[in-house]
């Protein structure tokens, strides 16, 4: 394998949310209260190599979104490196540290609230390559139709607001935003989740021409299996902030190892499935403020035993090219 | 067999300042007692104003115009409120794509329930009370005593939405219009629902119009599947027939834009254009200017026609590919 575009390190995220006055006050008074931590994401390692489309799949709360936002930098990780280009991002300064961080860029779930209101689209997509300089402003206005007709919208439109467009265009508005800056690294997080059916596959066709075109590689975050299928080359399953399995989109999809990747399967109403018995697995997501002790997942898993309870089952290669965090993933 | 419902001719338009949005523009189809009717449409098709027009819930500046919508023999288009009202939530129900549009937040589970109970029956509070903790043991909520004293934010979003089928199901109703009951849920959540949809439908012979815009989900759920486009049902018959041989481009259109496996890494089917204003819609099919088949002929409005045991409103059906 040729050297990861982008490695994460055991990274951590956890959220804090601290007492108030009056709560310390009260906690000192003896009522029971205490900071709460979330864990959003806990010890993640994920390396992407060039060109390649990483599926990131879980629930909501699963702490797939926040994971995306700490590779694009949005949030800065509580513990363990984010290494583009094998160089950790947090001790990069100056120019290398700006190059790094334009490299990577995010495109978001919902297009009216991702692109400012009061901005015409040639602004919303021009803004950061004029500002970073890597178009002379003479220059500008003319790479703004160049980027616009890339991802299919008429440069023409460019006087308009973002408003004025529909929920694909304007999902192409952020794409094109993105673009702008000439990135080597896009996360889509749930980036046509909002987009109606016949929309999305125009938005996939033009991720998958983008790639092509451009050599871009995607961190492609999605609750639907059915788009990540099709899409990614490699998919990571994500349960409570932690990756349970991980392997190609193949291996992943005929034969799931992890029993949450096969429930999840089991689930995703498919075109090709008719008048099932639908057979779920019981329970809900529980509280990322309050995980189940040992393995997230033990309070739903069909095949629990009770070292599942105890131990945390670590996320180790079981063939090159498939990692499974389950103590019996052999019985599955 | 009477069917259920009997829709016909139903049309139900918006007088805005800006125009007439034809929301619904001659829709015509029945449900028969126990039968699951998947309403498949993408936003602004008119699949929610279909489910609110049958209970007579569109106000001002909307009305139904023209149609009907015999329930059980009885004429529910434009009927006085208060038959109406004897009808909702007893022997037709909804179910929202957002549980906290069907629950109160001040109130607490049982309140709610027993009120729904009390509301269309005389019965003492004992009785309405363990009906409505038997309703919640059977959508599948653990130990529904301590549940019934809850109030809804401290329940989940799945449990919501239990809880909202739960009282969907409370008495029984002949026909439940679940309006994207899913569509807001988890993949693993989403499969119980529909799980415990489907068990109930089964059990007490509810008719079910399941509205949504996930072909898939659909596909494993109804017995037939209309498909609505800008107003009007474009293609409707049996769920295999309409899946694996659709007639109508749109629907054509939509099952290629689906990624499937075996498809994977090509480039999917795209249906060009964007979903049409409705306030412009043009004369003749509203599919016409996103459509490969479109030609001359397509200026004018297609009627239905029976094609194969399904009703096709097209002039130029995929029938060659249908008949292999």
């Amino acid at each position: 394998m040729s050297t990861p575009i982008l490695e994460i390190r055991d990274v951590s995220k956890r959220f804090v949310k601290t007492l108030d006055v009056a709560g310390k006050i009260a906690s000192r008074l003896g009522a029971d209260m205490r900071e709460e931590t979330v864990h959003a994401v806990d010890s993640v390692t994920l390396s992407i190599a060039p060109g390649e489309v990483l599926g990131l799949v879980g629930e909501s709360g699963c702490g797939k979104s926040t994971l995306g936002r700490v590779v694009a930098g949005i949030h800065a990780a509580t513990e363990g490196q984010v290494l583009y280009q094998g160089r950790d991002i947090a001790k990069l300064k100056g120019r290398e540290r700006r190059d790094a961080t334009l490299a990577i860029q995010m495109i978001f779930q919902d297009p009216f609230a991702s692109l400012n209101p009061r901005m015409r689209v040639e602004d919303i997509i021009g803004e950061a390559p004029r500002v970073h300089g890597l178009v002379a402003p003479a220059d500008a206005p003319d790479y703004v139709d160049e980027v616009m007709e890339k991802v299919g919208l008429d440069p023409s439109l460019k006087k308009r607001y973002a408003h004025q467009f529909s929920g694909g265009q304007r999902q192409r508005i952020g794409i094109a935003r993105a673009l702008a800056v000439k990135p080597k690294f896009l996360v889509c997080d749930e980036a046509i989740a909002a987009l109606d059916v016949s929309i999305q596959a125009q938005v996939i066709n033009l991720f998958m021409d983008l790639r092509e075109d451009l050599g871009l590689t995607y961190l492609f975050i999605s609750h639907d299996l059915s788009v990540v299928e099709h899409i990614a080359d490699r998919v990571a399953i994500m349960y409570l902030g932690r990756i349970v399995e991980s392997a190609t989109t193949e291996e992943i999809f005929t034969n799931p190892h992890h029993p949450y990747t096969k429930a999840l399967l089991a689930e995703a109403p498919r075109l090709d499935q008719r008048q099932r018995d639908f057979a779920p697995i019981v329970g809900e997501i529980p509280s990322p403020l309050d995980p189940p002790p040992g393995c997230h997942f033990n309070p739903r898993c069909p095949i629990v035993q009770d070292r599942c309870r105890a131990n945390r089952p670590d996320l180790r290669y079981i063939t090159p090219t498939r990692e499974v965090a389950c103590h019996f993933w052999q019985n599955t | 067999m009477t069917p259920v419902l009997q829709v016909s001719g139903l049309k139900t338009h918006f007088f805005t300042r800006a125009g007439v949005v034809k929301a619904v523009d001659g829709v015509d189809f029945s449900v028969a007692k126990g039968e699951v009717m998947g309403l498949v449409g993408e936003s602004g098709s008119g699949k929610s104003i279909t489910g609110f027009s049958i209970l007579g819930l569109i106000d001002p500046p909307g009305r139904i115009v023209e149609g009907s919508v015999r329930f059980n023999g009885v004429e529910l288009a434009n009927a006085p409120e208060a038959a109406l009202q004897t009808l909702r939530g007893n022997r037709i129900a909804m179910i929202f794509q957002d549980p906290m549009m069907t629950l109160n937040p001040v109130l607490r589970i049982d309140t709610q329930m027993m009120e729904a109970i009390a509301a269309h029956e005389r019965v003492d509070r004992k009785t309405a009370w363990q009906r409505s903790r038997d309703a919640l043991g059977l959508v599948g909520i653990p130990s529904p005593e301590e549940r019934l004293r809850a109030y809804p934010h401290q329940l989940s979003g799945g449990m919501r939405q239990r809880v909202a089928i739960a009282i969907a199901f409370l008495n029984r109703p002949d026909l439940i219009i679940a309006d994207e009951p899913t569509t807001a849920l988890d993949v693993t959540i989403q499969g119980q629902i529909i799980h415990e949809a489907q068990k109930l439908t089964h059990q007490m012979g509810t008719a079910m119009i399941w509205i949504t815009h996930d072909l898939a989900v659909v596909a494993g759920l109804a017995d037939r599947i209309s498909v609505m486009y800008a107003g009007r049902i474009v293609e409707q018959g049996p769920t295999d027939s309409v899946i694996d041989r659709p007639l109508h481009p749109y629907t054509v259109g939509l099952l290629g834009s689906v990624p499937t496996s075996n498809k994977r890494g090509e480039r999917l089917f795209q249906i060009e254009g964007m979903t049409p204003n409705m306030l412009a819609l043009p004369e003749g099919c509203a599919f016409a200017p996103r459509c490969r088949r479109a030609n001359g002929a397509c200026a004018r409005q297609p009627q239905i026609e029976d094609i194969a045991g399904r009703a096709v409103r097209c002039f130029h059906p995929h029938t060659a590919a249908a008949a292999e």
